[in-house]
């Protein structure tokens, strides 16, 4: 009995052993391919580490900008600065306030030189943190008071004026608002659009404030809440569904609706101004100088090169905003600023967003 | 059959390789876990420095706001909306195209995983220009008969539709993973027994199913909780928006970091609630020695047709409709005769292709060896700290990626300089993120695997570092490249973490139709990016996919 128990063990080990044996081939036929799969992996990796590693900062000819402005409208000017000025310029595009939030992250450490913001919220902000020097005072007077940082910490290169735009197909020219306390009555139910979350609204409303004052400017927001307006999430979106005929009217920035009309002539859409009101504001693309720059002289010299006469033409005609120096034609079909009669407002203040953020969450906007 | 302990147990105090006493898992996994968890780590440090820094009354009067919290419970809703839409639409899926005699079932495999590749907002835009209450597609289809508006796709039905038809992806492929893990003889057993289809499916696999249709919903949830585009375009008030606002808004990163370390609470709230949901102590690996027969392929005889109709009303709604309007935008010039807005591009095209797939795919390589010793801890040497790692390594995933992105901002700038906006750091970043997609799906292919198959082989005389090679590895392979794949398809289009933190000039596809879309309409330039990561995204796809039938 013991004989024929050890022959059964003896055979199931065996069975298994052969059984282990041909798993074992098959898996390391398969390891095998595995680990040229790994190998390259591993190479690859090791790779990024040593290449990606930086251990000097080879800065120093290198103008750095952290740019809200997307590289499809500056992109070939800053090239052409390159030639003109004759030194590197790099830049990290992407959202003004996460760039601006980025750059006060980053500190001291920040490898940024030079902030070009889509509002002067951000240029603000900037300013309210510490992190910006000032600009000299002959490159500062180039543009109008109006469109500058009384304490020179930043300045506006390019302006855009807000406005109404509206589908033509639905909206008659007798139907138009002559000013925005219009659109609070009963005729603009559900017709108009807006974008609460977006800075330029932000900044409009900032201004209605410091023209109009809290009260009332509350109480328009609080009337046109209750008319049914459209929401939408930036001004993109707001002219497209003007287009499509969802919304009639929106309140948006001038120089959308040319990127539209470039794809589609027949875009049906057009631009009313409102008339010495907030919604016919100003307001300004920046710079400002970081207290990180290396060499900022460098910074001064791109912040003139953007306030020359041929980088305004340039903004006039590519991008179709409002150059800020004086003696400038506006942007093709476009009204002169002088006609739009845009507020009184200095700009600097508009950099208390906080007040305006309160105001909009305890009107039920936001 | 002690040989392996006693050999690891005399000589040196650690032995890397070798397990120390029963149950103590091998140092190697231990360690490769640890560095993964401080980098879990490091966004809540962040969020707890900054949040302490803002100031108490505005924090709880925002918080105390009736308006938030209602924000708050509106996301919640939306969020279990989501993930009950993706569950209903992914496992029926998963078992048509790996249980059934479907025809064509590569084809629609890849094409139901595709979704995954769409940008929200590009979702969000195709719903919208498909389906909006004026001015879309169906709209003017309709206009004849009389239909002016459209009732609005806005809110809550909007958003629960495109996010949970663009992420249902996640649950499928962990349904799959575990459907091709099962061992069918217990289905056979069941048939014998007398059980119709029917039955089996509901009382057999179903149950063996759970685990795996628990980890992929906890992905398609928490990636609704920090998604803010899609809200965003479609006007739903969620509580993302509450926290983007003190970014771009008031520039307070501090509040913003009180704020998101309230995200991170639901996040975790989640992550217990899933947690509870598993069965802990159930086995989904057979206990017989038998061998792995292929699964018995199911006929579907006269639902062929509805299964058909089904599927393709999937890729009709997550894949047709957005790469139409994809495609109307890339036309949309020459269709209406226009001039054509050109966008400048400093980088060439290819360039930018090649960017996208070197950092996607040294991301998801990275992650995924990364998410394995994390997995197999959670599952061979379950303890409470285990436990907890695995459940960490879930939060950066929670989290929105500006967050993650400035808490890595904030640390690197400081003690890292030598890596900061260099691709390492980014590469790190993307590990933050996307690491748990991969321990979901390791997690579990490995619970299909019987323990008792590493205990033979360390009786057989391998230590723990050989077993894993030999034994665990291959057999987790499944799940380690659908892992792979599901942090490639995501790295691809991921945003505001690249646009920090990748090297200055470093232009992927997403940041690409990102600066055509944000603050300009450079339509055509966005479509091709999409047309692009759509195409980059399908043929990893169908290679990945044809690898696992080859190995299988």
């Amino acid at each position: 009995m013991i004989i024929s128990i050890n022959s059964v063990a003896i055979s199931s080990q065996l069975s298994n052993k052969i059984t282990a044996n041909t798993r074992k081939k098959v898996q390391s036929i398969i390891m095998q391919r595995q680990y040229v799969i790994a190998g390259i992996s591993g190479v690859a990796l090791v790779g990024v580490m040593l290449g990606g590693c930086n251990p000097l900062q080879p800065e120093e000819d290198t103008l750095t900008i952290y740019s809200g402005r997307g590289e499809d409208l500056i992109g070939p000017l800053i090239q052409q600065a390159e030639e003109d000025l004759g030194f590197n310029i790099e830049v990290r595009y992407g959202d003004t306030a996460e760039l601006a939030t980025t750059i006060m992250e980053e500190g001291e450490n920040s490898p940024a030189d030079l902030f070009f913001g889509q509002d002067a919220g951000a240029l603000g902000a900037l300013k309210q943190e510490g992190r910006t020097v000032t600009i000299p005072s002959e490159i500062l007077n180039k543009v109008d008071s109006r469109f500058r940082d009384e304490d020179g910490q930043w300045m506006g290169i390019t302006g855009r004026s807000r406005v109404v735009a509206y589908n033509e197909n639905q909206v008659d020219e007798d139907e138009l608002p002559d000013s925005v306390w219009d659109l609070t009555s009963e005729e603009y139910r559900g017709r108009v659009g807006w974008a609460p979350t977006n800075g330029s609204f932000q900044a409009f409303v900032t201004a209605m404030r410091l023209v109009e004052g809290d009260e009332r400017t509350k109480q328009w927001l609080e009337d046109m809440n209750a008319n049914d307006p459209q929401v939408y999430s930036n001004n993109t979106t707001t002219v497209e569904a003007i287009g499509r005929g969802e919304v009639d009217m929106g309140l948006v920035n001038n120089y959308y609706l040319f990127r539209f009309l470039a794809d589609d002539p027949d875009f049906p859409v057009q631009h009313h101004y409102t008339r010495g009101d907030a919604a016919s504001m100003v307001n300004i693309a920046g710079v400002s100088v970081l207290d990180t720059a290396d060499d900022t002289s460098q910074a001064f010299e791109f912040i003139n090169y953007l306030v020359s006469e041929e980088s305004q033409t340039f903004f006039a005609a590519e991008t179709k905003e409002y150059p800020l120096i004086p003696g400038m034609e506006p942007p093709a079909d476009q009204l002169e600023l002088d006609e739009i009669d845009p507020p009184e407002i200095d700009l600097g203040n508009l950099e208390d967003l906080e007040g305006t953020l309160s105001l909009l969450q305890e009107a039920g906007v936001l | 059959m002690n040989k392996s302990f006693t050999k690891g147990s005399r000589g040196k105090l650690f032995n890397f390789f070798n397990v120390n006493r029963k149950g103590q898992p091998p140092l190697f996994l231990l360690l490769i876990a640890s560095i993964t968890a401080l980098g879990m780590i490091l966004p809540p440090v962040y969020l707890v420095l900054r949040a302490t820094q803002s100031g108490v009354d505005e924090f709880l009067s925002i918080l105390t706001r009736s308006r938030t919290l209602e924000t708050i419970f509106n996301t919640l809703s939306m969020v279990a909306g989501i993930t009950l839409l993706a569950v209903l639409v992914a496992v029926p899926l998963a078992f048509l195209t790996t249980r059934t005699d479907l025809p064509g079932k590569r084809f629609w495999l890849v094409a139901t995983t595709l979704p995954l590749a769409i940008p929200t907002y590009v979702g969000s835009f195709a719903l919208l220009a498909f389906a909006g209450p004026r001015g879309s597609v169906l709209q003017i289809i309709l206009e004849p008969l009389g239909v002016d508006r459209l009732p609005s796709v806005y809110g809550w039905f909007g958003v629960v539709i495109v996010i949970g038809l663009l992420t249902y992806p996640y649950i499928m492929l962990t349904v799959r993973a575990a459907l091709l893990g099962m061992n069918p003889s217990l289905e056979e057993a069941a048939r014998s027994l007398g059980y119709s289809q029917r039955q089996t499916f509901f009382r057999i696999t179903f149950p063996q199913l759970k685990p795996a249709i628990a980890s992929g919903s906890l992905l398609v949830a928490l990636y609704s909780i920090q998604d803010f585009g899609t809200p965003a375009m479609l006007r739903f008030d969620s509580f993302t928006r509450v926290i983007f606002t003190q970014y771009r808004a008031a520039f307070d990163r501090t509040l913003a970091a009180a704020l998101a370390l309230v995200l991170m609470l639901l996040v975790m709230g989640i992550l217990l609630l899933e947690f509870k949901l598993r069965r802990a102590g159930a086995t989904y690996y057979t206990t017989s020695s038998g061998a792995m027969k292929p699964p018995t392929i199911i006929p579907l005889g006269r639902w062929k047709w509805v299964a058909l109709l089904f599927v393709s009303l999937i890729v009709f709604l997550t894949l047709v409709i957005p790469v139409g309007v994809i495609l109307f935008w890339l036309f949309r010039s020459t269709l209406f005769g226009g001039v054509g807005y050109t966008s400048f591009q400093a980088v060439p095209l290819w360039e930018i292709v090649w960017n996208s797939i070197y950092a996607a795919g040294l991301g998801a390589l990275v992650a995924t060896i990364f998410a394995i010793p994390i997995a197999i801890l959670s599952v061979r040497f379950r303890n409470r700290f285990t436990t907890i790692l695995e459940r960490c390594s879930y939060i950066g995933f929670g989290t929105p990626g500006i967050v993650i992105a400035l808490a890595l901002v904030f640390f690197s700038s400081s003690y890292a300089q030598f890596i900061y906006q260099e691709m390492p750091m980014l590469v790190f970043a993307y590990l933050v993120l996307f690491l748990p997609q991969a321990v979901g799906t390791i997690r579990g292919s490995l619970l299909q695997v019987n323990p008792s198959l590493e205990e033979s082989a360390h009786s057989l005389g391998r230590n723990s570092w050989q077993t894993f090679r030999e034994i665990t590895l291959p057999l987790v392979r499944p799940g380690i490249i659908s892992g792979a794949m599901l942090i490639f398809l995501t790295a691809m289009k991921e945003l505001p973490a690249t646009l920090i933190l990748a090297p200055i000039g470093f232009k992927t596809l997403a940041t690409q139709i990102w600066q055509a879309t944000a603050e300009d309409a450079a339509f055509a330039t966005a479509a091709e990016a999409s047309l692009l990561i759509l195409m980059i995204s399908s043929v990893s796809t169908w290679i990945i996919l044809s690898q696992e039938k080859k190995a299988s």
